[in-house]
């Protein structure tokens, strides 16, 4: 499991090592093993994938598997840090992880990027000037899902979300917009995948529609046993649930389920479809919405060391703020808090030919930014 | 909440008990019967929901995924039994750890190394997709009516098998002592090596199963090893009786918990703080339960000495 591949990214010639004196290491910890190791690899392969469009052969990238466990990404991060001794961090999927990681190296200067957590107190007064948020603030997509349930006139939601850190934010950010009433707030254990209790509630509550939040394979579990239920009510989630990894084991179970999502395939902004066609002829799979991610992770390191050396800190860090790359997800810029100012789209759940997956069928909030850069004092 | 919702709550407190007594007694079995404590129980369950899976998808029929996840699990097992347990036997429990241990990860990774690392595809079958009504107007999955049924049958075939034949007789005695049985002339070796194969092909079973409605994925087994391992601690070391009652005690005090608790918590603090003080015991509540059985029964209801 110690999967340990250290990877250039620079074309592997014998004068790499003369390219990399005024070069950028970077450390990516991720999850490649066990449970949710899917989206560590989409991750990976799509922050890999843009290095290698972008011909970045002075980015040399150091990819260690953190298992998903808080402890092993901890000593990964010293080890990338003390005796890789790498510029900048990034690749951590879980929001538990990215807070026992983020806040030690941005304290030892290192730049962190985050292309997939965003726990709201690295948000709010746990920010920081070396932190920058790729990705979304966790509560976005829920906030944009409850603003749009809200503007749909639905009264009554049954909400469900994993008893952690980034389920209690979506949670949190769903109640923020939403304006109906709440019927049922349920915390399942993170990593259940048996929910008969909970779909005997929501077959017993009044709620006219289901709001949860379940990454992986909790999701498909979740899925698979509300299909199976008879329960007719309908459900949307964040795009976690709902993911190109996971949408192909949950089946037409999925079929017609809303999702709120930043960035969807058939999004029409440039640089999208160069992105999926290269994606797909590169892993012969489609992108997931983390491929997107560690894409644009990618692009944007690329762009900042384009305009600035990464040992001037100050400079480096003006150009990651400037956000002066081609976002696969269109217009893309960071609010003071290093948090993503983008759209949040809804998509619905098809199927293309024989394959499920999403197609986009609207926008649920314009410029979305998150509620929490009030509290940062950077 | 209503009398439907609770009875609609204990069935599936029932079902979640019986798929964890598929689990629990071929671990209870192995460790009864041979002394060996088999982390890689939760593998040789991934092993089986992996098979069905593969086998459901090429040929269409969920029933021959069955078959293949338990024959493929029974043949891992008697395979890793040959090859490294045999060699466990004499080795004190701390080895038996480290080696089973190190089969989860040799599995996990040669699983995602055949299959990939993204959950496979496995449905119920159409025959038992939707719900069914049972007496009083309960809407229940007709598929996990069906895994109480096959759980039944397995516990009814199990009981049977260590009661009344000859085989039985022989697991029953090579538990108490394995010396005086070898001596009696009976085959140890290949005693255990069917010990084993019997025990992974139940958890190939309960994998493929549960597959069908969970997800199929590289690690599906661990979460459920831990809470095998609290059931036949639970249920007393060795003792299929014990796995049963402490499946079933497990199965509802989880299933109950969660939905109880944070309503009890309601009753006297606000939403919200119910919702999370609730949830987080709910979460310790098999262990508490285990604690307490602990205290007054310390080697588990059905346990020996």
């Amino acid at each position: 499991m110690k999967l340990k591949s250290v990877l250039m990214a620079a074309c592997m010639t014998a004068l790499a090592p003369l390219a990399l004196a005024d070069g950028l290491k970077v450390g990516m910890i991720t999850t490649l093993s066990g449970g949710g190791a899917g989206l560590g690899i989409d991750v990976r392969d799509g922050f890999l994938l843009a290095a290698k469009m972008a011909g970045a052969d002075d980015l040399e990238i150091v990819v260690e598997d953190d298992q998903r466990k808080p402890d092993v990404a901890v000593q990964l991060a010293d080890k990338l840090i003390q005796s890789e001794k790498v510029d900048v961090l990034t690749g951590i999927i879980w929001s538990n992880l990215a807070l026992a990681v983020v806040p030690a190296a941005t304290a030892q200067g290192k730049f962190y990027l985050s292309p997939n957590a965003g726990p709201s107190p690295l948000a709010g007064k746990g920010c920081h000037q070396n932190y920058f948020n790729v990705s979304w603030q966790n509560d976005a997509f829920s906030e944009a899902a409850g603003a749009y349930l809200s503007e749909e006139g639905v009264g009554k939601v049954f909400l469900m979300a994993p008893n952690y850190p980034a389920g209690q934010d979506m949670m949190a950010g769903f109640k923020r917009f939403f304006k109906g009433d709440v019927t049922e707030e349920v915390y399942t254990k993170l990593g259940q995948q048996d929910y008969a209790a909970e779909i005997a509630q929501i077959r017993a509550s009044d709620a006219d529609q289901v709001y949860f939040f379940l990454p992986g394979g909790m999701g498909i579990s979740f899925m698979k046993q509300f299909a199976a239920s008879g329960v007719e009510k309908p459900v949307m989630g964040p795009a976690f649930s709902f993911d190109q990894g996971i949408l192909g084991a949950i089946g037409e179970a999925a079929l017609g389920v809303k999702n709120t999502s930043h960035w969807s395939k058939d999004l029409d902004v440039p640089g999208n479809a160069d992105f999926v066609a290269g994606f797909q002829q590169e892993y012969g799979r489609l992108p997931s919405l983390y491929a997107a991610q560690g894409f644009d992770t990618a692009n944007l390191l690329i762009s900042a060391m384009g305009k600035a050396d990464v040992s001037d800190a100050d400079g480096f860090r003006a150009a990651l703020k400037a956000a002066d790359y081609q976002s696969v997800r269109g217009d893309f810029e960071f609010g003071d808090n290093h948090h993503p100012i983008q759209n949040i789209y809804m998509r619905e759940v098809v199927k293309e030919g024989d394959v499920v997956t999403n197609k986009l069928i609207g926008t649920a909030a314009t410029g979305h930014t998150d509620a929490y850069g009030a509290d940062c004092k950077m | 909440m209503s009398t439907l919702l609770f009875f609609e709550q204990m069935l599936n407190g029932l079902q979640s008990g019986i798929m964890l007594f598929l689990m629990a007694a071929g671990l209870t079995l192995i460790f009864g019967v041979m002394g060996l404590i088999n982390l890689a129980h939760g593998s040789l369950y991934m092993i089986g929901a992996f098979a069905a899976a593969t086998v459901a998808a090429a040929s269409g029929s969920f029933l021959l995924g069955l078959a293949a996840a338990m024959a493929a699990a029974a043949a891992a097992g008697a395979l890793i039994e040959l090859v490294v347990i045999r060699r466990l036997y004499e080795r004190d429990h701390l080895d038996q750890v480290l080696a089973t241990f190190a089969l989860i990860l040799i599995l996990s990774e040669g699983t995602r190394w055949m299959f990939g690392s993204f959950p496979l595809y496995l449905d119920v079958p159409a025959l038992l997709s939707g719900p069914v009504t049972l007496p009083g107007g309960i809407q229940y999955p007709a598929y996990r009516l069906a895994i109480i049924l096959v759980g039944l049958a397995v516990a009814v075939g199990l009981f049977q098998l260590i009661g009344r034949t000859r085989i039985g007789i022989q697991i029953r005695a090579g538990e108490s002592d394995r010396e005086m049985i070898a001596a009696l002339g009976v085959d140890i070796s290949k005693l255990y090596t069917a010990v084993f194969a019997l025990g992974a092909a139940l958890a190939g079973l309960a994998g493929a199963m549960v597959g069908a409605i969970q997800s199929v994925e590289v690690g599906m087994g661990e979460p459920i090893l831990i809470l095998a391992f609290v059931v036949i601690v639970i249920g007393g070391i060795g003792s299929i009786k014990g796995a049963l009652v402490g499946a079933l005690l497990v199965g509802f005090v989880d299933t109950l918990g969660g939905v109880m608790l944070p309503m009890v918590f309601g009753l006297f603090t606000d939403a919200s703080t119910a919702t999370t003080v609730g949830s987080a015991l709910a979460s310790m509540a098999i262990y508490v339960l285990m604690a307490i059985i602990l205290i007054f029964r310390p080697s588990g209801l059905y346990g020996e000495g």
